[in-house]
Parts: C-alpha cells; structure tokens; sequence
C-alpha cells in the first residue's frame, strides 16, 4: 500500500519521464513541474482542482478534474415527487436559486401543459433578474479578489446583501430559495415588498458606476485582463460554451431572447455583447447585464404595481403526474444556458431528470483558455467563466 | 395521467410554448393545419419572426385526446426527411411531443446524423446524456439535442438505442462539447463511447465500482470494495491499485 | 558608582537604545496591523476589527497572543534547519536596519547619578548608512527564497523565485533613486542628509520628485505590498512563499514585512522629506511649529506613508509576473538613470541648480497631473461605450 498521492510537493515524480521531443520535454531539456491547483485553494471557487503542467510560470497544460462535490443530486431527484425536487434544484447554482427552480419548474409545466398566471410570471422575472444581479455580484467580488482586487468585494457584498434581505422577506431564505412552484409560485408578495425592490433597484445604477470606476479604466486590470483566455465565438459554439462568455465573443444569443419564456417578449432589455471574446469582454458584458438586469427589474416592479391582484398559481393538479414522454425547457442562468431535460413515465416521480449545467460545460473550455498562459491568468480564466461547483459537480 | 383534465379550451396553451420555443420561425412549425402528421414541408417563409409573436393554437389536435399532450408523428418533417434521405437508414421513426422532435435514429449511423444535422446549421450540441430503460432491450437511451442558430433557435433531438455493455460511437469527432458529456454518461451509466479521446471517470472517483444512474443500483450507494481489498484501493480512496491514473510517490 | 565614559558611550547607551528601538518597532508592527485593518475597513465600507479594546485597539495583541501560541507546523519533507532559520533571516535585517534610521535630532536628558547625556534618537550614524541600508535590507530577501524553498511545497518555491526575481529587480531603480539623493546631499550618512535638507532650505523631494516615485514604487515592491505582493499572491500561489508556515514562525515574516514597511517609509522621509525637520525649516514664519518635536514629525511622514501603502492595497489589483518585470525593467529603470543624470547635473551647481530644478520638476508635475486627468476624461466619456448593437458572425 502506497501513501495517498501528493502532487502538491516538490520532490514529487508523478509523471515520469518525458519522451524527448514530446511536448512535455521543454527547451532546457527539462520537466515541467507539474502543480496541483485545488481542490483545496482559495481561488478555484470551491473544490475544483486543475493538474498544471508548468514552465517556469507558463502553463503547457491544464486538466481539470472536477468530482469533489458530487452528490448525485440526479439520483436524487429520481426518488422525489416533483414539488420535492425543486429544493434540490437550489443546491446546484448555489448562488442562483431562483433560476434553478424556474428551469425546472418550466419544464414541468411544459409536461404538463400548465399556464402560470401573468401575475407569476411577471414575479418571477423579477426574481430571475435579482438573482442575476446576484449571481454576477458575487461573481465581480470573486473576480476582483482573484487579481488582487479588494475592494469592490466589499461594495459588491454591500449590494447582494440587500438582494438577499429581499429574497428572505420574500420566500423566508437567502441563498437556497425554494421559491417557485410547479405552475406559479406559493404565496404572494408581502405588501409594500415591490416597493423596496424599487427603492434598492432605482439607485443600484450609480452603484454600479461606482464599481465600474474601480476596475474598467484600471490600469492594471487593463493588463491584468485584456487579451487573457479568449475563446472567440466558433470556438465557443463549438465548446458548447453559453452565457457571458460567449456573449463576450459577440455572438448575441439570450435565452431569454431566442427562446423566450415567461414575459420575457413583453420587456425591454438588450442584450449586452463585445467583440474581444478575452476576460476584460466578459468583465464589461456582465457589468453591462447587471444594467439590463435592473431595467427589467424595475419593469416588473412597474408591472406589478399596476396589477396588484391576480392569482400566483396556474391549475396545478394536486398529484402532479406529467404524462409520459420527455420534454427540455431551458433559462438563461447567470452562468450561460441552464437546461433541465426531463423523462417522465406518468407517475408522480420524474423517470430521470438531467441537469445541463451552463458551468460544467462552460468549464470544459478551461484548458484550451489557458493554455500558454501564466498561473495568475489561469485564476483571471477561472473567475471569469464563472463557475459554481455545486453546479458542476451536481 | 394529470389528476385533473385540462379543459379543452387549455389545450391550445399547450401548444403554445413550443411555438414559442420554435421562435414561430422554423417555417414548419407556422402550419397548424395537418392535425396528425405534424407538419408538411412548408416552404421556407419568414425568417426569425420576432419571437414574441403570438401563440398560434394548433387547435385541431385538442379533439384527438382528451388530456396532456400527446405526441404525434413528426415523420414527415423536412428535417427528419432531410435525415432519412441524406443517411439512408437512418431515421427509425420520429415524432413530435410538446413542441420538441425527438428523432430516433439507428446507433451505427448516429454519427452520420450529427454530420448531417452538423452541415444543416445544428452547429451547437446543447446536451448529450443518457436514460437507462431497465427493462427494455436494448437497455439505454443515448439523447442528444441540438441547436440551430441560424434555423430560429430551432432544436432537435435524437436518440439512439444501445444495450449494456456495448458501444456507443463517440460524438467528440462531431462536436467537442461532448467530451466531458460522454465521459459523465461513461461514469454514471457505465456505456462505453467508442473513439473517445479521454474516456475516464469524471464525477465519481477513479476507483469506484458501479454506475449511479442506472436504475439497479441502489439509492443508498454500495460498498465500493475500498474496504474489502485494502491492497487495491488505498486508504482515503484514491485510484485503484491497476487505474492507469494510479500515481505513487517516487 | 563610576560608569566611565567609553563604557557609557559606547556599550550602555548603544545597548539601551538598541532595546528601545526593536521593542518599539515590534509592537509598532502590530499596531501597524490595526491600523492597517480599520483604514482598510474604512475604504471598504465596513466596520473591521472593533471588539479587542476600545475600537479593536488592541486587536493586534490578541493576534500576536494567538500567533505566539499556534502550533507550529512544519511539512514533513521539509528542510527543517532552513525552514526555521528562514523567518530569523527575514526578520533580523529588518530590525537591524533601524539602528541606522534617525528618528530625531539630538537630544540631552539627566540621568541621576551620571550626569547629562547627549545622544542622537538613533543607535548609530554610520557614514555609510544609506549603504548599510541596501546591503542589509537585501539579506532579507534570501530569508523569503529560502522559505520558498525549504518548505518543500510548489507553491512556496513558485513565491519564492518571483520573490528573488521581484526583489533583485526593483533593487536596482531603488538604488538609483537614493544614489540621486547621495548625489544632492553629498553624503551617505542619514544624518547628515538630513541636515544637508536643512543647510539647502530644501526638501530633496521637490528636485527629486521623480527620485522619490521611484523610490517608493520600487520600495512598494521590494515589501512586496500591493500591488505588487505577488511572491505572497494569495488567490495565486496560496500564500506563496509563507504558504507552510505557521504560528510564530508565520508572525516573524508578517512582522518582516510591516518593519520593512516602516524602513521603506523612515528612509524615503528621510531622503526626501527632510527626516525630522518641520515643513519649510527655513521659514521663521512658521516657528510656533517646533512646539512638536523632530522625532513626532519623523514618525508623522511615516505615518502618511503607511496610509498610501494601505490606500494602494484597497484599490489596485495585482500584477502579473510579466508585467512587473516590464514594468521594472523598461519603465523604472530607464526613468531612474535618466533621473540620476539630470540630478547629477543639477547637482553640480550645488543648491541653485536643485532650487533650480525643484521649480522644473514641480511645474513638469502640475502639469503632467493636468494633462492625465484631461486625456483621461476624455478618453472615459468616449469609452464610456454603449451597449453595442452587436451582430451575429455565425
């Protein structure tokens, strides 16, 4: 019995050595050192771990090996009744919850030939777009922290907190929401709640600017991320890769467009792309998105405030029993393209239930962005794909 | 099925989320006249129509069942036509089900229909993944859905049928995407994909011992055997003692 | 009882002095620490630590009380002698540069028994101080490469040679940028720059303003602060070269760094703004201001120095390993020759020529500062980009 592998030492001979020649054998006739980035590191944003070839500092190759947070929420969801699969739908993008229930709930529905109530609709719109507004807060607090950027972490989390102050006033939770229902939602809105909504949404804008005057003329994020992992849109297309990223490519594609769902066609918002296809692109396309966000935030709330009344839930049967056959319904998560594709055999238990989480296959491009790049940019990489393990891993 | 019967009049809803979905642009979904054969071949019309456009009611399929949405056979499609005229053989039946073609489509020439589908402007594999019917010879689904940009955001899906232990061939050489999507499929339903650049575990670790998500192994989870053969898998778990990917400290 | 003279002046005062001064220092890296902490706070919208005394005051003992006690870990495989020696090497030149750096003026006080002592408020006035300074600030480096080394651990050894890179590099304009001021006050000796400022009515930081950027850049880096705390990256390199430490072996590099931070800012005082000489000594006008004496003014610039480190630290990101060396090589050390050549120049002329070049170099300012802030409005208003009516290339 050998010890458990410790790549993370020096003295380490894990891969034995090179065929001269081959890719691994460098100019000096040396080894690359190979690094093991995570599972436990502070910036692989959960338990990711990436096996580093490295030159010097250069990264010859990265192979990401992702498993560590595996829960087989599939299987799971293949022994729960359909309203108990929506809490598991929380736990996959943890810090997206909101859309997690929407896809899955969408997909039912389509089963189910189901029509949620405009009322619904509007609310959980409105719920989707303050959870984007979150989702990519966090992900600009992350990002900066990855290049050394402190502070707009701290302006950002200012910011979420209040979103998720709302989130708890609506449905009682903060990050794992449970906050949809198969055909509408569970309750309706708390009096005097779209107004608060407004009151944070109204002034979020010159927060934004705020961040924005931190990082997008920053010299040093500049360099830090212009021309860092590009990944232009084929290659995108091709990698599967949706979301930010491939809009950052100037590919213009919103599920929220292109499929609409929801009162998504009633609503005007556009749908932010660049042309550089680099990490700065994706910076600007998000911060651009959190713009758009609050546009249609504020539409909801105008919505809603002039409909106050209104059922919340479509004719959801009691036992809720689609009919047999398979059906896939998608949103357009923070993260790219969340799908849900569900098989059911007329009982009252999804048959099988697959995810198609936009980070695992958005993570799939990893290696080919950061390949030739310096370690410090593999971080920029992964902050800007925007991964959540919990969604990866599943 | 549903407890409740939708009332007739909801029927058209159910309709309308796949026209939606379709964009109304796929020029054969605007035909809501033929009731059973889904669509004839309507010539290519408008192109993406703003994406709002109201549901259009495909109202005549309400008589012909009473609740939920029923599939009907999409056959006669262009698209699936398409397919059984470019890879003779291919298309072993199609049908339309909520708004979504599912093709099923002969294992052997899976490949040639993602070429195909590929050249048609399907340049996107949006999801690959499979469904384990337990009972059924041959046991498994393989599933995979594409997407048009340029066809409206059209979809399609195929399916392909493969027993257990035997191979799949390998979507890689087609679309990229589907490395890490066969490889998941390898690890949790344990069908092989022949051709497969990378084939290995990639959610469970490397030295464990079954298939989740198949439908015979249990909820609970099973002894892997880490604890039975202590010389084959370490301590802590960690790759089996004959994994290739099996590394010791030198 | 007698004491002689030679044994007073040379072994009792030193010995004293030298005690004063390293305690002194010890506990003003701490409550560096805190001060560091709430200013951090204060920029990023939060509270930071505010419980351990009146306003988290003593935050910093808890701290220190908490290092002293942690378990020391030390990798297995790790080079144990140098792994424990490391620290010291951080830590001693660190302190020792203090026994060169001139907190005050002369002073006299009454010791009952001896008599009145006259004696500087600094251990010694080398005349090679300014030398001294370099060469002893340097040995602290091999401390960081030889922790990068012996920890046995990727990551340390990958912080460690940025370290060494880093450090060598930005030697090299910092030694430059003091040579200008050697240049100017035609000594080495801390003290008597200091009283050269005084004979010139000058500052050296107005003719030497250029000298003193570069200095301070260069002395940013060499305390591998941000934005240049690359050999510590923490979102890279885990914590890069003190990654495998622990408990009070960790304190002492921690320690290092905050004393190298305080020697970065006497010396750059001392070099630049006239040490412990009050603002403008040749104006009579302003006497009321010597109520304060010379060692609070030295202690006073410090301080402002400390608050731009820490200013730095809540607003830039970091750089990347590349781009330091450009930034190094081709930015700072052309700039520093160019400058040591016009101040070699100016210097010739003794102090009409830097008066002379004081006005220059101040206006060059003013009006480099006016140039950048205009081109940099303009160049925000035109990339103040709008949301691009992308289009779609596939």
């Amino acid at each position: 019995m050998s010890a458990p592998v410790e790549p993370a030492r020096a003295d380490v001979n894990v891969a034995g050595e090179p065929e001269p020649g081959s890719e691994e054998h460098t100019l000096l006739g040396l080894r690359e050192m190979e690094l093991n980035f995570g599972p436990q590191h502070p910036s692989t944003h959960g338990v990711l771990r990436i096996i580093l070839k490295v030159d010097g500092e250069r990264i010859v190759s990265a192979r990401p090996e992702i498993g560590y947070l595996h829960r087989g929420t599939e299987k799971l969801f293949e022994t729960e009744t359909y309203p108990m699969v929506i809490p598991h739908t929380d736990r996959l993008d943890y810090v997206a919850a909101a859309t997690n229930n929407h896809a899955f709930c969408l997909v039912v529905e389509k089963l189910l030939g189901l029509e949620v109530p405009k009322k619904a609709q509007y609310i959980r719109v409105l719920l989707d777009e303050m959870q984007r507004i979150s989702s990519h807060l966090l992900w600009l607090a992350t990002a900066g922290i990855d290049l050394g950027a402190m502070t707009p972490f701290f302006y950002t989390f200012r910011e979420r907190e209040v979103i998720l102050d709302l989130f708890e006033e609506f449905c009682g939770a903060r990050l794992t929401l449970h906050c949809m229902r198969i055909g509408g939602l569970l309750e309706d809105l708390t009096p005097g709640w779209v107004q608060k909504v407004r009151a944070f949404a109204e002034p979020f804008e010159a927060r934004i600017d705020e961040y924005e005057e931190l990082l997008t003329e920053n010299r040093i994020w500049k360099l830090r991320t212009i021309g860092v992992g590009i990944l232009n849109a084929e290659r995108c297309i091709e990698m599967g890769v949706t979301g930010p990223p491939l809009r950052a490519a100037g590919f213009k594609w919103d599920i929220r467009r292109a499929i609409p769902y929801e009162c998504y066609p009633e609503l005007d918002f556009e749908i932010p792309t660049y042309q550089n296809a680099d990490t700065y692109d994706r910076y600007l396309v998000r911060m651009a998105e959190l713009r758009q966000s609050r546009r249609i935030v504020l539409q909801c709330c105008d919505w809603l405030e002039k409909n106050p009344e209104g059922p919340i839930r479509g004719k959801t049967p009691r036992v809720i029993k689609p009919a047999a056959g398979e059906a896939y319904a998608a949103v357009e998560a923070p993260k790219g393209e969340l799908g849900f594709y569900l098989v059911s055999n007329g009982t009252n238990k999804p048959y099988r239930l697959h995810v198609r989480p936009p980070s695992f296959i958005n993570l799939q491009a990893l290696p080919e962005m950061a390949k030739g790049h310096l370690v410090s940019d593999l971080v920029a990489i992964i902050g800007t794909i925007d991964i959540v393990l919990g969604e990866v891993d599943r | 099925m549903a407890d409740e019967a939708p009332k007739p009049e909801e029927k058209p809803k159910v309709e309308e989320k796949p026209t939606e979905a379709g964009a109304a642009a796929a020029p054969d979904t605007s035909t809501p006249a033929a009731p059973t054969t889904a669509m004839p071949a309507g010539p290519a019309a408008a192109p993406a129509k703003p994406a709002a456009a109201p549901a259009k009611p495909a109202a005549p399929a309400a008589a012909a069942v009473k609740k939920g949405p029923v599939p009907v056979d999409a056959s006669g499609k262009p698209l699936v036509a398409g397919l059984a005229a470019a890879v003779p053989g291919s298309v072993l039946s199609a049908k339309e089900f909520v708004g979504e073609t599912t093709v099923d489509v002969e294992t052997a020439k899976i490949l040639d229909a993602l070429r195909h589908f590929k050249n048609e402007s399907f340049s996107y594999l949006v999801d690959l993944t499979a469904v384990d019917w337990k009972d059924r010879q041959p046991r498994f689904d393989v599933v995979y859905y594409l997407h048009s940009f340029q066809r409206g955001n059209e979809r399609i899906r195929l399916k392909v049928k493969v027993a257990e232990g035997e191979a799949c061939p390998s979507a890689t050489a087609v679309y990229e995407t589907s490395n890490w999507m066969e490889r998941e499929v390898f690890d949790l339903f344990g069908i092989p994909f022949a051709n497969h650049p990378d084939l290995r575990r990639i959610l469970t670790w490397e030295g464990f011992n079954g298939h989740p998500l198949r439908k015979d192994f249990p909820v609970e989870g099973i002894d892997t055997g880490a604890a039975i053969y202590p010389d084959r898998y370490p301590e802590g778990g960690g790759p089996a003692a004959d994994d290739p990917n099996r590394r010791t400290l030198s | 009882m007698e004491i002689s003279p030679s044994l007073l002046n040379n072994v009792l005062i030193p010995v004293v002095k030298a005690i004063v001064i390293v305690n002194v220092m010890a506990i003003m890296s701490g409550v560096l620490t805190i001060i560091e902490r709430r200013s951090l706070a204060f920029l990023q919208v939060r509270k930071g630590p505010n419980r351990v005394g009146w306003e988290g005051s003593l935050q910093w003992v808890a701290d220190t009380v908490k290092l002293l006690f942690k378990e020391d870990v030390v990798p297995a495989k790790a080079e144990h002698l140098i792994h424990f020696l490391a620290p010291v090497l951080v830590v001693v030149p660190a302190l020792t540069v203090f026994a060169v750096i001139p907190w005050g003026p002369e002073f006299t006080f009454k010791v009952p028994g001896i008599g009145k002592i006259t004696t500087g408020a600094y251990a010694a006035d080398l005349n090679v101080g300014l030398l001294f300074i370099l060469a002893v600030t340097s040995i602290g480096i091999y401390g960081i490469i030889l922790a990068g080394w012996a920890s046995n651990s990727k990551y340390a050894l990958l912080g460690g040679l940025r370290s060494a890179a880093q450090l060598i590099s930005y030697e090299v304009p910092m030694g430059f940028a003091v040579v200008s001021v050697v240049l100017m006050s035609r000594s080495l000796s801390l003290v008597e720059i200091i009283e050269a400022q005084r004979r010139m009515h000058l500052w050296f930081v107005f003719p030497g303003l250029l000298a003193f950027f570069l200095y301070f850049l260069s002395g940013v880096a060499e305390t591998n602060r941000v934005p240049f705390d690359l050999p510590e990256a923490e979102s890279e390199l885990v914590a890069g070269f003190h990654t495998e430490y622990s408990g009070i072996k960790w304190s002492f590099f921690f320690l290092g760094e905050y004393a190298n931070m305080v020697t970065v800012s006497a010396i750059a005082t001392t070099l630049f703004f006239g040490g412990w000489l009050r603002p403008f000594p040749n104006v009579a006008a302003l006497g009321f201001l010597d109520v304060i004496p010379g060692i609070l003014w030295f202690l006073g610039k410090i301080f402002v120095f400390m608050l731009v480190y820490i200013w730095f630290r809540g607003t830039f990101p970091r750089y990347r390993f590349d781009q330091l060396m450009d930034l190094g090589w081709k930015t700072l050390i052309p700039l520093s020759l160019v400058n040591l050549v016009v101040i070699a120049i100016a210097a010739l002329d003794g102090r009409r020529g830097l008066q002379v070049l004081a006005w220059i170099s101040c206006g060059g300012f003013v009006l480099a500062i006016v140039l950048v802030t205009r081109i940099r409005a303009r160049k925000a208003t035109r990339s103040a980009r709008p949301v691009s009516p992308a289009e779609a290339p596939v």
